[in-house]
């Protein structure tokens, strides 16, 4: 960090950290039950994670503008009213707009309340920085979340169904590997995906030592 | 076994050693599944060279592209890749697509081996995971045996085998059932003489019970691995189908049937006999054994698939720590050992 930074660098650094050096499921390795367990197809992921992203960017600035207010003996149980709140609003929500997915969601969306991403961004970041910053670290976060998703999403669908967000990719001779769409698929994918994160954090160590 | 002169040894116990490498112990192995292969060609045809190719080629190449990550280097050299390959090809249906078969073997080494550390280090049989993995990935086509070609008509390729990737396989006219699924689904129990010579469809390396026994023997007379394992799962399975043979009246199959049929034979010598997944002391072997044999009869009698070597040795490979552990040998002049 610079001695002085502006307003908006802190700002795309408090974004950009979330997307990808310090990533939610692949660098943090947090909200494994959503990320494992609703990751099966394309459709399901993105509803997943934009109810999160709007769950965690709000809530986030709810509890970055009440900070002075809440007193610290009860701040987690406060912070998660605050998370009940917008986890309500966004299950309505999905439930007026895509009741298809919010069937097939079903108790994960009212599991957001204990996603523990939210829950750790407010304890850790909204709880002790203004608003503006606080939204920009959450959407950030919420980005992330998004897009580890759809990377496990969008793989497990590809091979679990031969198709992309219910568009068949390879016509109708496809053979599916059925175990891309069951649990294990998904643990198989995210245990690949951090294996090439720890892979690539090893590479950037190795070259950084070389520099040095 | 010839000791080099040494005119001044400088180095720590143990001081007599077999000379045994790992490079020569796979050797070994892979020798010893020459026969094996030879049946395999001989039944199948063509398809089975091919399948065994596709199988040891993907081994070989998540070995090449995963090993070198890991920090004590690439060991492609000492040949358990390829032996990886050629035991999960033995393992699988002759008419397989081969992509399917290449796949199997990608993740034999590169998800049963390599994340675990490499070789040495893995917790369970790594061909036997390329097959779980296959099994539950495409149940289809790992459930569709297709007969026995005979050595006539060598050249001909199954259809299904030449499968373009990720493509199904064309259904295959030939297709019959190995002998444990016509015994868990019509009740209909195959020769004995027949399961010895190989003379049903089942999978690449498991129909000739004969050239698999034999094999057997000579590795174990040559040490290649501990004969306890493979002779105390047998026993059990003989003891275990044996006894509830004897009291079912007629309702089960024969101990001889149970012995001689499916993969019980292969996975006890080949698979189940692997150094690094079973357990180190002659105590831990017998126990290993047991337990391989009683879950065995019990999935194949009980279970919902014909067949349960795989799971059997699987499941016995997650317990070999904790065998090694109860059956530590106890060091002379200490107390009861440490369980």
């Amino acid at each position: 960090m610079s001695a002085a930074p502006t307003q908006q660098g802190r700002l795309a650094t408090e974004f950009a950290k979330g997307v990808w050096k310090e990533n939610p499921v692949f660098v943090q390795v947090l909200g494994m039950c959503p990320t494992l367990a609703v990751t099966n197809s394309v459709a399901n992921a993105i509803a997943m994670g934009v109810a999160t992203f709007f769950v965690l960017v709000g809530s986030s600035f709810l509890v970055s503008l009440l900070r002075k207010l809440i007193p610290r003996e009860i701040r987690i149980s406060t912070y998660i009213i605050i998370i009940a709140t917008f986890v309500t609003l966004a299950d309505s929500a999905l439930e007026a707009l895509v009741p298809a997915v919010h069937h097939e969601l079903g108790a994960f969306i009212a599991l957001i309340v204990v996603n523990c991403i939210i829950l750790g961004r407010q304890e850790a970041f909204a709880a002790k920085n203004p608003p503006l910053l606080a939204i920009a670290d959450a959407a950030g976060m919420g980005l992330g979340f998004c897009i580890a998703l759809l990377c496990l999403g969008g793989t497990r669908e590809i091979l679990g169904s031969g198709s992309f967000l219910g568009v068949s990719l390879f016509g109708p001779h496809f053979e599916p590997w059925v175990i891309m769409i069951l649990p294990p698929g998904g643990f198989f994918m995210l245990g690949t995906a951090l294996m090439l994160f720890a892979w690539m954090k090893q590479r950037r160590a190795a070259r950084d030592g070389a520099l040095a | 076994m010839t000791p080099r002169d040494p005119h001044l040894l400088l180095q720590a116990a143990p001081f007599l050693r077999r000379g045994i490498t790992t490079p020569r112990l796979m050797t070994e192995v892979v020798i010893g599944l020459g026969p094996v292969v030879l049946a395999a060609c001989y039944y199948f045809g063509l398809s089975a060279l091919l399948v065994l190719a596709a199988t040891s080629a993907g081994a070989v190449a998540a070995e090449v592209a995963l090993g070198s990550a890991r920090p004590r280097g690439a060991s492609i050299r000492d040949g358990s890749a390829i032996l990886t390959g050629l035991v999960l090809g033995l393992t699988l249906p002759p008419g397989i697509p081969l992509w399917m078969a290449c796949i199997g073997g990608l993740v034999a080494v590169g998800l049963g081996k390599l994340p675990f550390g490499g070789l040495g280090q893995n917790l369970f049989n790594p061909a036997l995971i390329g097959r779980a993995f296959l099994q539950a990935a495409f149940p289809g086509a790992l459930t569709s045996w297709t007969s026995q070609a005979g050595p006539s008509s060598f050249f001909h390729v199954h259809p299904s085998s030449l499968a373009l990737p990720f493509m199904q396989a064309a259904p295959d006219a030939l297709a019959s059932a190995t002998p444990l699924g016509m015994m868990k689904f019509e009740h209909h129990a195959t020769a004995f003489s027949d399961l010895l010579l190989g003379n049903t469809s089942g999978s690449l390396g498991e129909t000739c019970g004969l050239v698999i026994l034999i094999c057997g023997i000579v590795m174990a007379i040559r040490r290649v691995f501990d004969w306890r394992i493979p002779v105390c799962i047998l026993l059990t399975v003989l003891a275990v189908s044996g006894a509830i043979w004897a009291f079912g009246q007629g309702r089960y199959p024969s101990p001889w049937f149970m012995l001689g049929s499916g993969g019980l034979l292969l996975g006890a010598i080949y698979m189940a006999t692997d150094p690094v997944t079973s357990p180190m002391s002659p105590r831990g072997a017998w126990i290993f054994g047991a337990g391989v044999g009683v879950l065995v009869v019990l999935i194949r009698l009980w279970g919902g698939l014909p067949e349960g070597v795989m799971y059997a040795i699987l499941l016995m490979n997650a317990a070999t720590p904790l065998i090694d552990r109860v059956s530590q040998p106890r060091p002379l002049g200490r107390g009861r050992a440490v369980a």
